[in-house]
């Protein structure tokens, strides 16, 4: 198979030749995957691999294939129709291409120069050219006719001979199909195409030899062009789409959706202001969000013992009836032991217990906890519960000046995600008022205290947000913590002087015990519920750590990264909020998820505009 | 308009309350407290807003000398000022009477006036204004330039903020209509100014930019061979615009992107072979044209790629295989459809007023598609009902379409297999002959071109075209004053003469008349020269038609032929006359015309030693038939040239490096040794 790259490690060269001829053929295969994979980002090559060359197996006797594949040539007598002979690709084209084309130069008319490029379904007859039967499409360069499942022909376009380059391009949205030659589009040629359709060539007289181009070089036409066009054309769609009849139904809607994901990722102070503004009721006790923040903030600083510690003090039963969470959390604690960083290796006195505090894995911009206000009071931004939806897209980056972030709070933050979630649903609340990006008004009614100033304006863009949380605070909840007393600073940058627990001896034996203990409770949990290959896996990986001099850039060196703390913290946080008969997930991560599953659904049913919808481009 | 609906003593009584509060307010702007001028401004802002009534009440009341006495006296505080200047603007946007009013009211200069204020705001204001004024039809662009100091201060502003960018930019792109316009502007940085604006943050800015660009590089070789050369932020401007182009850029954009390429293509800066043309301008103005496009954008993308591929046939051929074009062009005839017009007056009425400019960009892009390749005719005159199209397009009430419509039968009729056919089976020479009874001259160009091919001797259309009287329409063309209607009068009458019977040449010569066809020898026009000569030698031919000819206007003939050969004329018209000299000598009478002027047998005789070949072999063909041998008294006229020293010529002739003309010496020798 052509998709493998060839290794030149492997290969035993019998010359500098060879070895060279090896290397500029991966040189191919990489330009190739890397074309392959910006025209078709939607496609999984897992599930429908795109076509990178023509089958040896899928064609007629009087077809001969070399050049990897990629060159056709006809070794038959020619002399009748029924000496003619055709090629398939690899794989059919997978819908979720969207868009997809591919060219074949005619390298020699041969005697006659009866070639058909084109499309067929897998099973049609190979002694024949593409169009001449059911569910085959072709384009014949001795008359320049199209063939669409019949063997009459209609005049289609010019004709085709040595050195022109055909391009086939399908249209998997609108199913249909059109050619180009050398650059130049000839216009539709079928419609109500079929679903999985080969790329096709056929050749009939003897010294025929075409070349097929999957991606291999750069195209003639500018196929990148007309994928634009579709991808706006259905990204406007996605924009019109309609959507409830009844005014104010989906505003209320898309509220609740907001509000539920500020709760969820406890941010109280945006939560209740949110809701106040938008007249909703907030069905989980501020305290309660309030103590999930404080736990997932000491998860995501890596102090899993406090974090357990606290939440067995607060929600006492939760990690009793949870075994397996448990056990999560501690062999999470474990590796924050081997990085220094959990509570209890860190007041055995190693080194400055700051040094990894911080949270360098996601976005920098979110890192900036101490944010000094006017007034003498410090307020803290617990901006650490990152979700996808908070990194910012790069031309919000771009376009701020530099250090906007650093004085931004979690409001601010929260606006913009929500403003594009808002955007992802595609509502009419949000509306796109300039054509540069910057401005996305925010036409739901935002508190005053929201924003910092008095903001007596409906509309807020993004771009005119004041720092720091309100000093008007109407209510008693500062975004933050510093009743917590969790003292938050940034990285040292510590990283090359990094040991093993911090470098304290004392440190490293509570650490063997506490592996000790994890190891008799994971004997006990076996016996108790029998084997868990995760958890096994998960502690095998967890002590291989200490096999090691250096474990930070070991193989399993990846597990004291701090991003590594996020699935703890989610589920954990998931667990927490289950006890309490609220949704594990929030609705707007779940309607997310469902629209990423709706586009792959649409990619194996065969409808292309799934390509230019991806979720990650409304996310940013 | 709601008071129209009322009775009548309601609707007086109406109607005097609105001009009672619009008193009230035009009342207000002459208080003497400043304060209560500027509210009585802001008032009368907000209570014009949207409302054509209001505004042309207060135009009527005469506010508006007020509000430019306010905004020119500087007495007036900048806020006042600011405030007249918006008012103003709102009331120019209203209908096409209050934009006259308010020229007649010298609004312009007293805004001009304003731009040399310091303040933004109020220079914005101004410039709103102005751009409002200045995209009406009804205003006259001259006012632009009457004061020669506005250009290079519009020039200054545009760096001040983006809505003087965007107003300004608009002003221009509106203004710019002649080559005159055009060179004002390029002389005063218009290209340096604006370029930058092309990627500017704010997409009008980027448009109004770009539209100034399309305006600037019309048919403007100096401004089109700068552009080229501009770069912007590092990037060649014709990158710039191709990437205007891009299919998901908004419509407007690609569509004038395209334009300013096609126009620099057109003015010879870029070559019609380079890639921006050929594989992005061309196919953007092809997509243009698909039934997905307004009707606008379809009207305008036709006509410029009309416009872009006319002289080149590589572009024509490459166009015509384009995404079905010629079939895609043929949609263009079919508005106001019949769907149209039973479910939905609006559309209808929305059709009806674009399908004579569809029809018209229709036949001119065909025009221009078949315009060289024999292929491209046939496809297009095998498009459904082509030349019934044609036909009736000939005849319809538009001038527009009327024009489109000959010039692309004339497009078609450069086709031999075409004239055989087509047009015969459709008897397009009937509507063509009455749209050249009554046309004006630029329809008649086209027209009298067209009957020209329509009257080669191929045609089958010649006979019936020659039995509805066509010599005395066309003779009547060669007393034109457009040169261009003498050409082709008289290139019609020599197509008519070629290998035609006695009966037509009698009529043509009687027709024309031996003044006017003498005339025309003289015509300062070299085509009309060289065609009037044509139909000599056309007359002039088969032996029996010289003698007639010559034994009645002999005379005057080859005193014209004298004229010809004595005076400054192209190596084409002598030979042309020496041809017809030849031919002259061809006759069995007509010969001794030139036998008995010895004048003109001298001029032969220089001609047979001219350094020209062509000129050589004509005057060597001439004296071959004076003393060709089968012929009455061949032998005197052979001894009188030997005598005057021909045959000394034609032996040298005989060893001339060309070998036609060596060949027809020899020929002529061997006159003398048989």
């Amino acid at each position: 198979m052509a998709s493998q790259p060839s290794d030149p490690n492997k290969t035993t060269p019998k010359s500098q030749q060879l070895f060279s001829c090896d290397l500029a053929l991966s040189e191919q295969e990489k330009e190739l995957n890397q074309r392959l994979r910006s025209l078709y980002p939607a496609v999984n090559e897992q599930e429908t691999p795109l076509p990178r060359s023509w089958s040896p197996k899928d064609k007629f006797s009087y077809i001969g294939l070399s050049q990897n594949n990629l060159r056709v040539h006809y070794k038959g007598h020619g002399k009748t129709p029924k000496d003619a002979a055709s090629v398939r690709a690899t794989h059919p084209i997978p819908a979720a291409c969207g868009v997809y084309y591919f060219e074949v130069k005619i390298i020699s008319k041969g005697r006659d120069g009866y070639m058909g490029i084109g499309l067929s379904a897998q099973g049609v007859n190979m002694n024949r050219l593409p169009g001449w039967d059911k569910h085959s499409y072709g384009y014949h360069g001795d008359d320049g006719h199209s063939f669409c499942s019949s063997g009459t022909g209609q005049p289609y376009g010019p004709t085709f001979t040595t050195g022109d380059v055909i391009g086939c391009c399908v249209n998997l949205i609108n199913n249909t199909c059109f050619y180009t030659k050398n650059g130049h589009s000839l216009g539709i040629a079928f419609t109500d195409l079929p679903p999985n359709l080969y790329p096709t060539v056929g050749l009939q007289t003897p010294g025929e030899v075409v070349d097929a181009n999957f991606g291999q070089h750069p195209f003639v036409f500018d196929i990148e062009d007309y994928m634009r066009e579709w991808r706006t054309k259905i990204q406007a769609q996605i924009d019109r789409f309609p959507i409830g009849e009844r005014e104010g139904e989906w505003q209320a809607m898309i509220q609740k959706m907001v509000a539920s994901y500020l709760v969820h990722h406890s941010y109280c102070a945006t939560a209740e202001a949110f809701a106040k503004s938008t007249d909703q009721a907030v069905h989980e006790e501020l305290a309660s969000i309030k103590n999930r923040q404080k736990i997932q903030k000491l998860v995501l600083s890596g102090r899993m013992g406090e974090a357990i510690e606290t939440t067995q003090q607060l929600y006492p039963s939760l990690l009793e009836r949870n075994p397996d969470l448990l056990f999560m959390l501690k062999v999470r604690q474990f590796i924050e032991m081997v990085n220094g960083t959990d509570s209890e290796v860190r007041c055995l006195g190693g080194r400055s217990p700051k040094s990894q505090d911080s949270y360098p894995g996601s976005p920098r911009l979110f890192n900036s906890p101490v944010h000094k206000a006017s007034s003498s009071q410090t307020y803290q931004t617990s901006t650490y519960y990152i979700h996808k939806f908070f990194f910012l897209p790069a031309w919000v980056k771009k376009t701020l000046p530099e250090g906007y972030y650093k004085k931004r709070d979690k409001t601010t933050q929260v606006s913009i995600t929500v403003s594009f979630v808002l955007k992802l649903i595609g509502t009419p609340v949000l509306t796109q008022l300039s054509t540069g990006p910057k401005k996305y008004r925010f036409l739901v009614p935002i508190p005053s205290h929201c924003t910092a100033q008095n903001n007596t304006e409906v509309e807020m863009e993004v771009d005119h947000f004041s720092n720091g949380v309100s000093e008007s605070s109407s209510n008693g909840f500062l975004n933050g913590s510093s009743t917590h007393g969790i003292d938050l600073e940034e990285l040292d940058s510590a990283q090359s002087k990094r040991q093993l627990c911090g470098g304290s001896q004392a440190a490293i034996e509570r650490m063997i015990q506490f592996g000790r203990e994890l190891q008799s409770m994971s004997e006990n949990l076996r016996r108790e519920r029998g084997k868990n290959s995760a958890n096994k896996k998960m502690l095998k990986d967890a002590f291989s750590l200490l096999a090691y001099s250096d474990p930070w850039s070991s193989p399993v060196g990846y597990q004291l990264d701090s991003i590594q703390r996020e699935p703890v913290c989610s589920t954990l946080n998931s667990a927490i909020l289950e006890t309490h008969n609220l949704p594990k997930q929030p609705p707007l991560a779940l309607a997310v998820g469902q629209a990423a599953q709706c586009l792959s659904l649409m990619a194996r049913t065969g409808s292309g505009s799934c390509a230019f919808a991806s979720v990650d481009d409304y996310l940013h | 308009m709601m008071a129209c609906l009322l009775e009548a003593p309601l609707r007086i009584s109406v109607l005097s309350e609105v001009t009672a509060t619009s008193r009230h307010y035009v009342d207000r702007l002459f208080d003497p407290d400043p304060q209560n001028v500027l509210q009585g401004v802001i008032d009368m802002k907000n209570a014009v807003i949207g409302n054509n009534r209001q505004k042309a009440n207060l135009i009527v009341l005469g506010a508006v000398p007020r509000l430019l006495y306010l905004l020119q006296q500087s007495s007036s505080s900048l806020e006042l000022r600011t405030e007249c200047a918006v008012v103003l603007g709102s009331l120019a946007m209203g209908t096409e009477n209050n934009i006259k009013s308010l020229v007649d009211c010298h609004i312009i200069p007293a805004l001009l006036q304003g731009l040399l204020c310091s303040d933004l705001i109020f220079i914005e204001a101004c410039l709103r204004c102005l751009r409002t004024v200045f995209i009406s039809p009804v205003t006259p662009v001259q006012l632009l330039y009457t004061d020669p100091t506005v250009i290079p201060h519009l020039m200054s502003l545009l760096s001040r903020s983006q809505h003087t960018q965007e107003y300004i930019t608009q002003i221009f792109a509106h203004c710019c209509k002649t080559p005159e316009h055009q060179t004002v502007l390029f002389n005063h940085g218009a290209i340096q100014n604006i370029a930058p604006l092309l990627i500017s943050p704010s997409f009008k800015v980027r448009m109004q930019a770009l539209k100034c660009f399309s305006v600037l590089a019309y048919e403007n070789a100096q401004v089109s061979m700068t552009l080229v050369n501009v770069l912007v932020d590092g990037e060649q401007l014709s990158q710039v615009f191709v990437r205007m182009m891009q299919r998901d850029k908004p419509i407007e954009m690609q569509l004038t992107a395209a334009k300013c390429l096609t126009y620099m293509c057109r003015a010879g800066a870029i070559r019609t072979d380079d890639n921006c043309i050929v594989l992005k301008t061309l196919p953007c103005l092809v997509r243009m044209c698909s039934k997905e496009r307004l009707l606008e954008e379809r009207v305008e993308g036709a006509e410029t790629l009309a416009y872009l591929m006319e002289p080149d046939i590589e572009l024509q051929r490459i166009a015509s295989v384009t995404d079905h074009l010629v079939s895609m062009l043929a949609d263009y005839f079919k508005y106001p459809s019949s769907v149209s017009a039973i479910t939905d007056i609006k559309r209808l009425d929305h059709d009806l007023k674009h399908a004579h400019e569809l029809r018209q960009a229709a036949f001119k892009l065909y025009a221009s598609l078949g315009s060289n390749d024999e292929d491209i005719r046939k496809k297009i005159t095998e498009t459904e009902n082509m030349m019934d199209r044609i036909v009736s397009g000939l005849s319809e009430s538009s001038i527009k379409v009327r024009l489109a419509a000959v010039r692309c039968l004339h497009s078609l009729s450069r086709s031999v297999q075409q004239l055989r056919t087509s047009f015969h089976d459709h008897a397009v020479w009937k509507p063509l002959m009455k749209l050249l009874q009554n046309a004006p001259d630029e329809v008649l160009v086209m027209a009298s071109s067209t009957l020209c091919n329509l009257l080669l001797e191929f045609s089958p259309s010649k006979e019936p075209i020659l039995e509805s009287g066509v010599i005395e329409l066309l003779c009547s063309l060669t007393q034109s004053d457009s040169p261009a209607l003498r050409v082709n009068g008289i290139w019609a009458l020599m197509n008519m003469a070629f290998q035609a019977d006695q009966k037509v040449k009698v009529e043509i010569v009687r027709a024309l008349g031996t003044e006017q066809l003498f005339r025309l020898l003289s015509d300062p026009d070299t085509n009309v020269l060289m065609k009037t000569l044509g139909l000599l030698r056309n007359l002039l031919s088969t032996r029996p038609h010289i003698d007639q000819v010559m034994s009645s206007h002999g005379k005057q003939i080859m005193q014209a032929v004298t004229l010809i050969l004595e005076g400054e004329h192209s190596i084409e018209v002598k030979e042309q006359t020496l041809c017809i000299l030849a031919n002259i000598a061809d006759g069995n009478t007509a010969k001794e015309l030139i036998m008995t002027n010895d004048d003109m047998l001298q001029k032969i005789k220089y001609y047979m030693g001219h350094s020209n070949v062509k000129l050589q072999l004509a005057a060597t063909f001439c004296i071959s038939n004076l003393i060709w041998n089968e012929e009455d008294g061949s032998q005197e006229r052979q001894d009188k040239l030997r005598d005057m020293g021909f045959v000394d010529i034609l032996h040298k002739l005989t060893q001339a490096s060309d070998p036609n003309l060596c060949d027809r010496a020899k020929t002529a020798m061997q006159q003398y040794l048989a």
